[in-house]
């Protein structure tokens, strides 16, 4: 097989990987600050890619993609003060409960709101097309993507290793009784970083909901994808689920081109061979209590 | 003393709510026992989702109609509607329907593999099953039973109504055709079908690509298009998977053309403006120009708030030609209404011709119409691109002349 085929494929697979990475990524810092598994993730990412058609209606497609974040960040403000703060300390079971009923409510006020058929969305057409250098073409909106997912990565790397917050975001996670003992309180943080993670979940609805179906279901099936990256990745690391998401994406592709009836299980597979060697994921903590 | 009187208070209130209860249920009971019930089964989750909740506002619209002006034989329909989930599910719900529910009839469905499961149900427990939106040909081939009749058109008249076009238009004879195929029932019957159809007019495939109902990325295989420079791409896809696959076609920007054996209305819808090309078959499309089809798009809009799409019209026709057969048998019973249908009584179905089932396969002969999509700039709102096209088999041909003909079709009842 050609150079170029399989440079196209690579890409394809790193493009998946970008997709995963902006799923799994708020996910896995909500878990890491907050300690909580927050199953109402995929509902964000349904609401990012609605609201986008909703606001690109009015306001023309990009700003439907730049705002629907934003709106969803707010509702992760709401989510964060109202509901997910009282189970910062609680049994895990409970907030696993809570944020899984409110998945559900989420479906069905989607389905209520926009009805159950999807909606017609799409790229506006000066994104269409590929991009074609000597033999190797791939789609032009998914290379500004990648681009994208790759702002953004070094965005959240800068802001968590680079800043005041981020040190204290990561002192957080560590010890957090030392950096209340330095009378620091993590709340705000937790609430900016739930608002990250949501809204990036919502920039991914958004981003590629013109190249897959917007449906009310959406957020539900992507749901077990973005664990899956974050439990191969390794709970709390960063880096982690950059590595992860990656490597899901290549097999991923890989898979759906030379065996496409393993596509959906390629993942499981993968993660099973990851925990097999790896139970703490790729670059995960040590886990204490287990090894 | 306390406790004792508390223990009696409660008794009290179970009593009470017993008597309650029976006072409720009572009357409930013997009102259904009047009416007729119907036991409906359609996928509302999963990649046909979108098409079942078109299916349950038609066949409840029918409902409501039918009851308002009078019922059945002077009784009132009941359908109790479900979601079939997948194949295990909807035989597991058919069964529980005739058992607990004490259904007359099944009806529904628009997975094939579902529809299958169902029918087999039917057959055992000696039920009519009105499979409505189920195109396998194995369905009404060599699965076919007694008890099943089968309202929408099967997969070999979806490929002739645009075989006929794609030869027309120079698409077919010396070309190099790429498949892509949804990994089940259905989809391997279209593909069978449709390569069929290839060889028989002298087209090669080159290639035809199975790909899993759940999969919704589809960029690997533009990458495998643009490597085997096919003549034409021909699809044999599901549910939304034909519009995942036309945008993503579109995005990735490739000069082949696309053309496909399957394409439901709301499929089409959500593919948007300027990503859909090519030519597709319906079974019925709102424009069609009757007046029973334009009395029944109207009424659709304004109950629901918007236009019917090809499974609501189907539902909707569905339950009104049973309730022709039950009218007209004076029954509710199974094999008074095989009968009826097997006389190929004829149905109004609110195109131009009306229909009748087949007595030997039990399919619903009818017209089919192909579609193309309208130029750019000349869709009046954004469910309005598609270009409906003339029915087939033409006014002066026979209905039966796409569909498969009794030699080569494997059903013995």
């Amino acid at each position: 097989m050609e150079l170029t085929f399989l440079l196209e494929q690579l890409v394809n697979g790193l493009v998946l990987g970008g997709y995963y990475l902006l799923l799994a990524l708020g996910l896995s810092l909500i878990f890491s600050v907050g300690g909580v598994v927050n199953l109402a993730h995929g509902a964000f990412y349904a609401l990012g890619a609605y609201l986008s058609l909703e606001i690109g209606r009015r306001l023309g497609w990009g700003a439907g993609v730049a705002l629907s974040p934003v709106a969803v960040g707010v509702l992760g403000i709401l989510f964060e003060r109202f509901l997910l703060r009282r189970f910062y300390t609680a049994d895990p079971i409970l907030s696993l409960l809570v944020t899984f009923g409110l998945a559900l409510l989420a479906e069905q006020a989607i389905r209520m709101l926009w009805g159950a058929a999807p909606l017609p969305s799409s790229m506006p057409p000066g994104f269409k097309g590929n991009v074609l250098v000597g033999d190797f073409m791939f789609s032009r909106y998914r290379l500004l993507l990648l681009a994208l997912v790759l702002v953004l990565l070094a965005g959240v790397w800068l802001l968590l290793n680079k800043t005041a917050f981020g040190r204290v975001v990561r002192a957080g996670v560590q010890r957090p009784d030392m950096v209340a003992v330095l009378g620091i309180r993590l709340q705000p943080y937790m609430t900016a970083i739930v608002v990250l993670g949501v809204a990036s979940a919502a920039l991914a609805g958004a981003l590629f909901g013109p190249i897959t179906i917007v449906h009310p279901a959406m957020g539900t099936e992507v749901m077990t994808a973005a664990f899956v990256v974050v439990v191969i990745g390794g709970l709390g690391s960063f880096w982690g689920v950059v590595l992860a998401a990656v490597l899901v994406g290549v097999v991923r592709g890989a898979t759906i081109f030379f065996l496409p009836a393993a596509a959906e299980a390629s993942m499981y597979v993968l993660m099973f061979l990851v925990l097999l060697l790896r139970p703490r994921g790729l670059l995960g903590e040590r886990i204490e209590r287990f090894e | 003393m306390t406790k004792r009187s508390h223990e009696a208070g409660r008794r009290h209130a179970l009593q009470a709510g017993a008597a309650l209860g029976a006072l409720l249920v009572v009357p409930g009971l013997r009102a259904q026992g009047e009416k007729i019930r119907i036991g409906h089964l359609t996928p509302l989750t999963g990649f046909l989702g979108a098409l079942g909740e078109y299916a349950q506002q038609g066949i409840k619209m029918a409902a409501e109609e039918i009851n308002a002006s009078g019922g059945v034989m002077g009784r009132q329909l009941e359908v109790i509607s479900e979601d079939s989930v997948n194949p295990q599910v909807a035989a597991t719900k058919a069964q529980r329907m005739i058992e607990r529910d004490n259904v007359a009839v099944l009806m529904g469905e628009i997975n094939s593999a579902s529809a299958l499961t169902i029918s087999q149900v039917a057959a055992r427990n000696h039920k009519l099953f009105l499979s409505i939106g189920a195109r396998s040909d194995a369905l009404r081939g060599k699965d076919c039973n007694r008890y099943t009749f089968h309202v929408d058109i099967p997969v070999t008249v979806m490929v002739n109504t645009v075989g006929q076009a794609l030869v027309r238009d120079h698409m077919v004879q010396g070309k190099k055709i790429f498949a892509i195929t949804s990994d089940y029932l259905f989809g391997q019957d279209l593909s069978a079908k449709a390569n069929k159809f290839f060889a028989a007019n002298g087209a090669t495939v080159i290639a035809n690509e199975l790909v899993p109902t759940d999969l919704t990325d589809f960029s690997p295989y533009m990458l495998k298009i643009r490597q085997a420079k096919p003549d034409v791409i021909s699809t044999n896809l599901g549910g939304n998977q034909v519009t995942n696959f036309v945008k993503q076609y579109a995005e990735f920007g490739l000069p082949y053309p696309v053309v496909g054996f399957n394409l439901n209305t709301a499929d089409a819808w959500a593919a948007g403006e300027g990503n859909l090309g090519g030519i597709w078959p319906t079974v019925w499309h709102h424009d069609l120009n009757t007046p029973g089809s334009k009395k029944f798009v109207a009424d659709f809009t304004k109950k629901y708030g918007r236009i019917p799409e090809n499974h609501a019209w189907i539902e909707y026709i569905s339950l009104k030609l049973l309730a022709q057969a039950m009218n007209e048998a004076k029954s509710t019973d199974s094999d008074k209404l095989i009968a009826y249908f097997e006389s190929e009584a004829q149905f109004d179905i609110l195109k131009a011709r009306k229909a009748y089932f087949r007595s030997w396969d039990h399919q619903l002969m009818q017209e089919a119409y192909p579609f193309t999509v309208k130029a750019k700039g000349q869709a009046k709102n954004d469910k309005d691109f598609l270009k409906f096209g003339d029915a087939l088999p033409a006014p002066n041909q026979p209905l039966e002349l796409l569909a498969p003909p009794k030699s080569e079709n494997a059903c013995k009842m």
